[in-house]
C-alpha cells in the first residue's frame, strides 16, 4: 500500500468492526480512501462489502441491533462519534442504491427534496440547481420537457440516474454507490460508467460492484474483501494484474466466487 | 389410462370451471341483492324524497332528514376517525419495531376492528348519552368515528409497509429527519391504499344500524342540531321496514337503495380520481 501514502485521504478506516446484533460482520478493517478518486469493493455475497459503505454515513443507525467500533475519520473527524450529527454527515456523503428509489413525487421535486433540506433557495435558484444536478448525471436532455412528471414514469437507467442527481444536488463530497448498476442493461450501465468517471473529478466516489470488469473500468483503487476482512487493497491496475494475495487471485481469475 | 399431457389438462379445466361456478355464485347473490333493492325502491324515488321529512304513518312524506343526518354523522365520524386512524397507523408502522406498545395497540386493533358495532353502541350509550341524559347526533358522530379507526389503522399501516425500506433509506441518506421521510415520502407513496382504507371505512359505516340506535336514535322532523337526537337513513330504514305501513316500507326500500348507490357512487368516483392521479 506505498503508493497510498503520497495520496491525501479523505476517509480513514481505523480498526472497524460491525456486528448485526451477535453476528461479526466486518473484522478490523483497516484502510486510507483517497480524496476525489474512484475506490471500488469487489468480494462474493455476503463479505462485508455493502455493510462497509453503509457505514460511512452511519444508515446502520436506522436498525437498532446493529452498531460499529472503531474509527472512520472523515477529514480528521470521527464520525462513528455519538455527537457526530447525523444529518450533517449524510449532507456530505450521499449514497445510491442497487435498485433505483424515486421519490413518488415529480422529477423536479425529486431533485429539489435533498436541496430543501439545506438551503433556502428561490424558485429560479432552484430550477438552476435542479438542471445543474440533470446536467452533472447526463439526463437533463432526456427530462428538460417532463420534468412535471412523476419520477416513476422514466425507465430503468434514468431512474438510476435521477438518483445519482439527486445525491449530487445537495453537493456533498463523497458519492457512496452501493451495486449502483446491478439492476440496469448493458448501455444504461455503460452511461453511469462515464458519469461515474466525470463526477471523480469532484467527489470521492465508494463503489460496491460485483462486476469485476466493472472494477476495473471505473476505479482507481481496488478493495478485496473476503468474510468480513479487508485481504488486499491497492491500485486497480495492479491489484487486477498482480494481486499480492493468492485469495485475490483466485477470486479475480474465477477459480472461486 | 390418461397420459400426463391430458390428465394435466383436466385438472386445469376442472380447477376452471370450479372457480368459474364458485364466481358465478357469489354474484349471483350480489346480483339479487341489488335486482331487488332496484325493483322495490326505484319506484319510490322521487324529488319528494328528497325535498320532505319523514312522514307519520298514512300520508305522504321523504327522507330529507333522515339523509341529512346521516351525511352529517358520516362525515364527522370520518373526519374524526380519520386522522386519528392514519397517525396510529402510522406509528405503528413506522416506529412499531420495539417496545411493547405497538404490538399491544395492533392486538386491541384487531379486537376492535372485529367487534360487533352494536357494543360500540352500547358503549358510547354509557360513557355518553347515559351522562348527558339524551340522544344526540354527536354521540352517533362518535360512535361511528370508533368504527372507522380500527380500519384506518389497519390499512394505513398495511399499505405503509408495502413501502419499500429502500425508499426511507433512500431519503434517510440525503439527511432528511425522520418526521419528513414519513410525511413527504412513505404517507404520499400510499396514499391511494390509505384513501381506499378510509373509503371502505365510509361505505361501512354508512348502513349501521346498531350504533345509532343507542347513541344518535331516530327524529321526526327536521334538525340540525348534533346536540339533539338525529334521524338517520339506517334506523329510518329499520323502523319504517319493520312498520306494517306500506308507504312507510316503500320509503325503506328507497333508503336502502340511495345507501347502496351512494357507497357505489363513492368507489366509483376514487377509482377514476385515483387512476387519473396514477397516470399522470
Amino acid at each position: 500500500m506505498s503508493s497510498k501514502q503520497t495520496e491525501i485521504s479523505k476517509l480513514s478506516i481505523r480498526d472497524l468492526s460491525f456486528y448485526y446484533g451477535s453476528y461479526h460482520a466486518l473484522k478490523s478493517v483497516n484502510m486510507e480512501i483517497p480524496d476525489k478518486k474512484v475506490t471500488a469493493f469487489i468480494g462474493p455475497s455476503g463479505c462485508g462489502k455493502s455493510t462497509l459503505l453503509r457505514t460511512f454515513n452511519r444508515m446502520y443507525a436506522l436498525y437498532p441491533n446493529q452498531h460499529a467500533t472503531g474509527e472512520i475519520l472523515l477529514d480528521g473527524k470521527n464520525i462513528l462519534d455519538a455527537h457526530q450529527d447525523l444529518n450533517m454527515l449524510r449532507a456530505k456523503i450521499g449514497m445510491v442504491f442497487q435498485k433505483p428509489t424515486p421519490f413518488p413525487m415529480s422529477i423536479f421535486d425529486n431533485i429539489a427534496f435533498g436541496v430543501k433540506l439545506y438551503e433556502k433557495l428561490n424558485r429560479r435558484e432552484m430550477e438552476e440547481r435542479v438542471e445543474w444536478a440533470l446536467r452533472q448525471a447526463a439526463l437533463w436532455d432526456e427530462v428538460k420537457d417532463v420534468l412535471n412528471r412523476s419520477g416513476n414514469s422514466l425507465s430503468g437507467g434514468q431512474q438510476q440516474r435521477l438518483c445519482i442527481a439527486r445525491g449530487i444536488a445537495v453537493k456533498p463530497e463523497v458519492l457512496l454507490l452501493d451495486e449502483p448498476c446491478s439492476a440496469l442493461d448493458p448501455i444504461s450501465t455503460a452511461r453511469i460508467e462515464e458519469l461515474i468517471f466525470e463526477l471523480k473529478a469532484d467527489y470521492t466516489i465508494l463503489i460496491v460492484t460485483h462486476n469485476m470488469q466493472q472494477a476495473a473500468r471505473v476505479s482507481d483503487y481496488t478493495a478485496y474483501m473476503y468474510l468480513g476482512e479487508l485481504i488486499e487493497f491497492g491500485d486497480t491496475d495492479t491489484l487486477f494484474t498482480t494481486p499480492r494475495a493468492k485469495a485475490t487471485e483466485d477470486y479475480i481469475t474465477g477459480k472461486f466466487g | 389410462m390418461l397420459s400426463r399431457y391430458s390428465r394435466r389438462r383436466l385438472v386445469n379445466s376442472i380447477n376452471l370451471i370450479a372457480s368459474l361456478l364458485a364466481m358465478a355464485f357469489g354474484l349471483f347473490w350480489l346480483g339479487w341483492i341489488l335486482l331487488t333493492l332496484i325493483s322495490h325502491g326505484l319506484g319510490s324515488i322521487n324529488t319528494a324524497m328528497f325535498t320532505q321529512m319523514t312522514p307519520p304513518p298514512g300520508s305522504s312524506g321523504g327522507l330529507l332528514n333522515a339523509i341529512f343526518g346521516s351525511l352529517m354523522m358520516t362525515v364527522l365520524g370520518t373526519a374524526i376517525g380519520t386522522p386519528i386512524g392514519i397517525l396510529a397507523g402510522t406509528y405503528l408502522a413506522e416506529f412499531g419495531s420495539r417496545g411493547i406498545l405497538a404490538p399491544a395497540t395492533r392486538f386491541i386493533n384487531d379486537i376492535l376492528l372485529s367487534a360487533p358495532s352494536i357494543v360500540i353502541g352500547l358503549f358510547i350509550y354509557a360513557i355518553y348519552v347515559s351522562k348527558i341524559g339524551h340522544f344526540s347526533g354527536w354521540a352517533g358522530a362518535l360512535a361511528l368515528a370508533l368504527l372507522v379507526i380500527p380500519v384506518v389503522v389497519r390499512t394505513t399501516e398495511n399499505m405503509l409497509r408495502l413501502v419499500p425500506n429502500t425508499l426511507r433509506e433512500a431519503a434517510v441518506a440525503l439527511g432528511s429527519p425522520q418526521w419528513k421521510v414519513i410525511t413527504l415520502v412513505t404517507l404520499r407513496a400510499s396514499k391511494a391504499g390509505i384513501m381506499t382504507g378510509v373509503l371502505l371505512a365510509i361505505a361501512r359505516i354508512s348502513g349501521e344500524t346498531a350504533p345509532l340506535l343507542f347513541t344518535s336514535l331516530n327524529n321526526q322532523f327536521w334538525s340540525a342540531d348534533m346536540n339533539q337526537p338525529m334521524a338517520n337513513l339506517p334506523v329510518v330504514i329499520f323502523q319504517f321496514a319493520m312498520s306494517p305501513y306500506e308507504d312507510w316500507q316503500k320509503l325503506a326500500w328507497a333508503g336502502a337503495l340511495l345507501i347502496t348507490a351512494a357507497v357505489l357512487g363513492l368507489n366509483i368516483l376514487a377509482r377514476i380520481f385515483f387512476r387519473q392521479k396514477s397516470l399522470s
